[in-house]
């Protein structure tokens, strides 16, 4: 046994994400890991790769115990993470990053010089067992995606990693280059390393995967050797059972059609050629007054594009029409769409949601805040009466409204920032993970306010990488896949097992 | 079954902003850390006398005066460089507009004013439209003001010895206006630029307190992505808030040609890092998203008392700059949630 973890518990803020994991690995073997957006994968291997360490459990490495105080220690021990988002410096040359912070030393004066000689030779065999043909003094940047994504890989190598963990490597490459990436892996088997590979995509786990575990609601769903595991045994594993009670059947009655897209594409600018993964493309859809439509897909499949593109976070790279309530709209800008009746929650609470700095009144206001400043003057009172309606409508916990919103707890953050939005009075209300990182009771709360908007009249959009939340609030579920809406469901056809077979490409129906 | 829900929400109707927080004891203890040494090194008793103070709002106005715009840019958590650059362009083109062109003043000071606020606008938009940083876009606005400045100066001062077609100088006499502004009210008691300085005060506390424009510059300097997405005008207020910095330049500049009856195209170099410093030493942080106008006001102070006192004890030039800069370092250490 090369590692084994036991009992591993891990809490973020008092919210449990690990409860009693235990994952085990053999050296040689390819160990998949897999589970739902949020099951707690990612949590796992920070805590195998020293970036956090208030866990509570066991690691052994090597039959010994370890407890790694920094990733640096982790891989000092031969624990290398390729990462989903790029770890390489693009402006430094490809053999820089392969030896960053873990240069090779000369002899004389090891503590001041490099042995380049000595890296480059090191490098050189690398590149060539990673079929890479590549100028090693070129700076990373220059390199395609695919080519930065092997460079990765060698820099992994490079200090003799006994366990590889690839968090989801082939998430943006080629058919070709995964064959490539396959091939790799075979080799390092070969060579007796270790590989922890995270992918959501069924004929990869069954392709490379030697044995797989599943995570689920941060607990062990189970382990087996993936050629004695059948396709839906796994399915199962990963949604578990379905909990009707938690979500009362709602009765639609859909209005008239409130949001209509025809050919929608965006495309989020990325900040390097290579991070646009998959942009939307040619999407059309309606939603209905007083209905829910649920946007299900994987990481990258392009759902959260799709609502920000939609609200115009990024109007230039918008294409094809949009109607409000039968009328042309055209993407514009944030502030256009509010003024047309748009609501947009994004996922990322901490850095596009709330301004943490300012008070909860002031975020409240925000986006609403014309309406508490006639001719351009700020009514404080307006403002104020403003903030505590939605403070008592939502029963948000807090020291006073003119506390800052860093001061508040998760789920109050969430429903300050919801409470902006209702403040909009939107007719349209996209929502992205609107439950992400809130508590059991929070969440319940924010199931009651959709249905309530829902009653109203108002259309959801809602994102979210819980399959149960997704199909206990929606009408119809839309599933997306690389950038297009690949199945449509009605309430009866969506269960967990066919918006998974949806999101990772395949025909959901049997 | 939730009684507890809200356990008591304040009913003040105040909102912070207008909070006396600790902020506020911070920037004050800097300014009476400053005034006490005035108190013990007073020079003979002259730190006692009011014209001593009255002379020291009078130097420090103009500063002042940029220091107001630059707390709008630095909310924004931007940085404007090119405040000094505007102002010399002003003096000198105030002084041809009023002294050679015999323009008279009013039309003259809003002719400037236009001026200012179109290098604002123009460094704004660098920055708003095409993404610049500040600190890039508003180096060009200051290194290509200060040379239009010497280019419509002839690189010369501008002063009362106008030039006539035949080579021989003739005394423009000095328009009303240059005394008006020069001179001390209320018995004598206060300059009218120190005047100048406190309307140009009052009317960022205007903006930043009361509009929802300067809400707007706290929202974009704390998180300009959350505030795009709640709807806010970046680019306007990025606009707004660099156009405003150009046009308090401009009045600092008429103030400064007033001052040393003339324009020099050299005038204010430098002081935008006076600016920072006095912006910076009031607690203001360069990170964007807080501060008030009234740091600013006390940072003015602290900053004309130091001077004024190292003036006062005959301190040299060499010495008071590097007393100046521990000063800096030693009032923003102060200002430190924690230390």
């Amino acid at each position: 046994m090369l590692l084994s973890m036991r009992g591993i518990c891990k809490s973020f803020s008092g919210v449990p994400v690990l409860r009693n994991v235990s994952f085990d690995l053999e050296p040689g073997e390819v160990h998949v890991l897999a589970g739902e957006n949020g099951a707690g994968k990612t949590t796992l291997i920070k805590i195998l790769a020293g970036v956090y360490d208030d866990y509570q459990g066991e690691i052994e490495l090597n039959g010994r115990r370890v407890r790694f105080p920094s990733p640096h220690h982790a891989a000092g021990r031969g624990i290398s993470v390729i990462h989903q988002e790029m770890s390489l410096v693009g402006t430094l040359p490809v053999i820089d990053n392969i030896f960053l912070g873990r240069e090779l030393k000369p002899r004389f004066f090891p503590r001041l010089f490099v042995d380049r000689a000595g890296q480059l030779a090191k490098a050189r065999e690398l590149c060539s067992r990673l079929d890479l043909d590549i100028d090693l003094m070129r700076p990373v940047d220059e390199y395609p995606l695919t080519v930065r994504n092997r460079i990765e890989i060698a820099k992994a190598l490079a200090v003799d990693a006994a366990i590889l963990i690839m968090d989801e490597p082939t998430g943006a490459l080629s058919t070709p280059e995964v064959e490539r990436l396959y091939r790799i892996i075979g080799d390092l088997k070969r060579r007796g390393t270790a590989v922890i590979y995270i992918t959501h995509r069924m004929e990869e786990i069954y392709r490379i995967g030697d044995r797989i575990t599943v995570l689920r609601d941060g607990q062990r769903a189970g382990t087996a050797p993936v050629s004695e595991l059948s396709e839906t045994k796994l399915i199962r594993w990963m949604i578990g059972r379905e909990l009707g009670s938690q979500f009362p059947v709602r009765e639609s009655k859909p209005g008239a059609e409130r949001l209509r897209l025809e050919n929608f594409s965006a495309a989020k600018p990325g900040t390097s050629p290579g991070a646009k993964r998959h942009p939307v493309r040619n999407v059309s859809f309606s939603v209905r007054a007083g209905e829910v439509v649920g946007l299900a897909g994987l990481q990258g499949s392009g759902n959260s594009s799709l609502l920000a593109g939609l609200f115009g976070a990024f109007p230039r790279s918008i294409h094809g029409k949009v109607f409000l309530d039968g009328r042309p709209f055209r993407v514009r800008s944030p502030q256009w769409s509010i003024r047309h009746g748009l609501a947009y929650l994004p996922s990322d609470r901490k850095e596009s949601g709330l301004i943490q700095g300012m008070t909860v009144a002031e975020n409240i206001s925000l986006a609403s805040l014309e309406k508490a400043s006639p001719w351009g003057v700020l009514r404080s009172r307006t403002e104020a009466a403003m903030a505590r309606r939605q403070v008592q409508a939502l029963s948000i916990r807090l020291p006073g409204i003119d506390s800052e919103v860093r001061q508040l707890s998760g789920g109050n953050q969430q429903k300050v920032l919801l409470a902006k939005w209702i403040e909009t009075e939107p007719r349209v209300f996209l929502l992205d993970e609107p439950t992400r990182g809130v508590d059991v009771g929070v969440k319940h709360e924010i199931y009651a306010l959709i249905r309530r908007w829902v009653a109203e009249g108002t259309a959801v959009v809602l994102i979210t990488s819980e399959l149960q939340e997704l199909i206990g609030l929606s009408d119809r579920i839309l599933v997306m896949h690389r950038g297009q809406v690949t199945a449509e469901l009605t309430r009866e056809e969506a269960s967990g097992e066919s918006i998974l077979r949806a999101a990772m490409g395949k025909p959901w129906k049997n | 079954m939730e009684e507890l829900t809200i356990l008591e929400i304040p009913d003040r109707g105040t909102l912070p902003g207008r909070r006396f927080d600790d902020s506020w004891i911070r920037a004050i203890s800097a300014l009476c850390f400053v005034f006490l040494l005035g108190l013990i090194f007073n020079s003979g008793g002259a730190f006692f006398e009011w014209g001593t103070h009255r002379d020291m709002l009078r130097q420090i106005s103009v500063i002042g005066i940029l220091a107001c715009g630059m707390t709008l840019v630095v909310i924004t958590a931007g940085i404007d460089l090119s405040v000094g650059s505007i102002l010399g362009l002003n003096a000198v083109l105030f002084a041809l507009l009023t002294l050679h062109l015999a323009w008279p003043a009013i039309p003259a000071a809003g002719a400037c004013l236009l001026a200012g606020l179109a290098c604002g606008t123009a460094s704004g938009a660098l920055i708003a439209r095409w993404r610049m940083q500040p600190f890039i876009a508003t180096l060009a606005t200051m290194v290509f003001t200060r040379g239009l400045a010497k280019s419509i100066s002839g690189g010369e001062k501008v002063s009362r010895a106008v030039a006539q077609p035949d080579g021989s100088y003739q005394y423009a006499d000095l328009p009303g206006f240059f005394l008006w502004l020069d001179q001390k009210v209320l018995g004598g008691n206060i300059a009218v630029v120190t005047l100048v300085f406190l309307a140009c005060v009052v009317v960022c506390w205007l903006l930043l307190s009361r509009l929802r424009w300067g809400r707007y510059l706290y929202a974009v300097g704390a998180n300009e992505e959350a505030a795009r997405l709640s709807g806010v005008p970046t680019g306007r207020i990025k606009l707004l808030a660099y156009g405003m910095a150009g046009a308090f330049s401009a009045i600092a500049g008429i103030c400064q040609a007033v001052q040393e009856q003339q324009g020099d195209p050299e005038a204010g170099a430098a002081y935008e890092l006076s600016a920072i410093a006095v912006v910076v030493i009031g607690g203001t942080s360069l990170s964007g998203g807080q501060g008030r106008i009234g740091f600013t006001l006390l940072g003015t102070l602290t900053i004309g008392y130091l001077e004024k006192i190292l003036s006062l004890n005959a301190v040299s030039e060499a010495s008071r700059l590097i007393l100046t800069g521990c000063i800096i370092v030693a009032a923003v250490l102060l200002q430190r949630k924690r230390c």
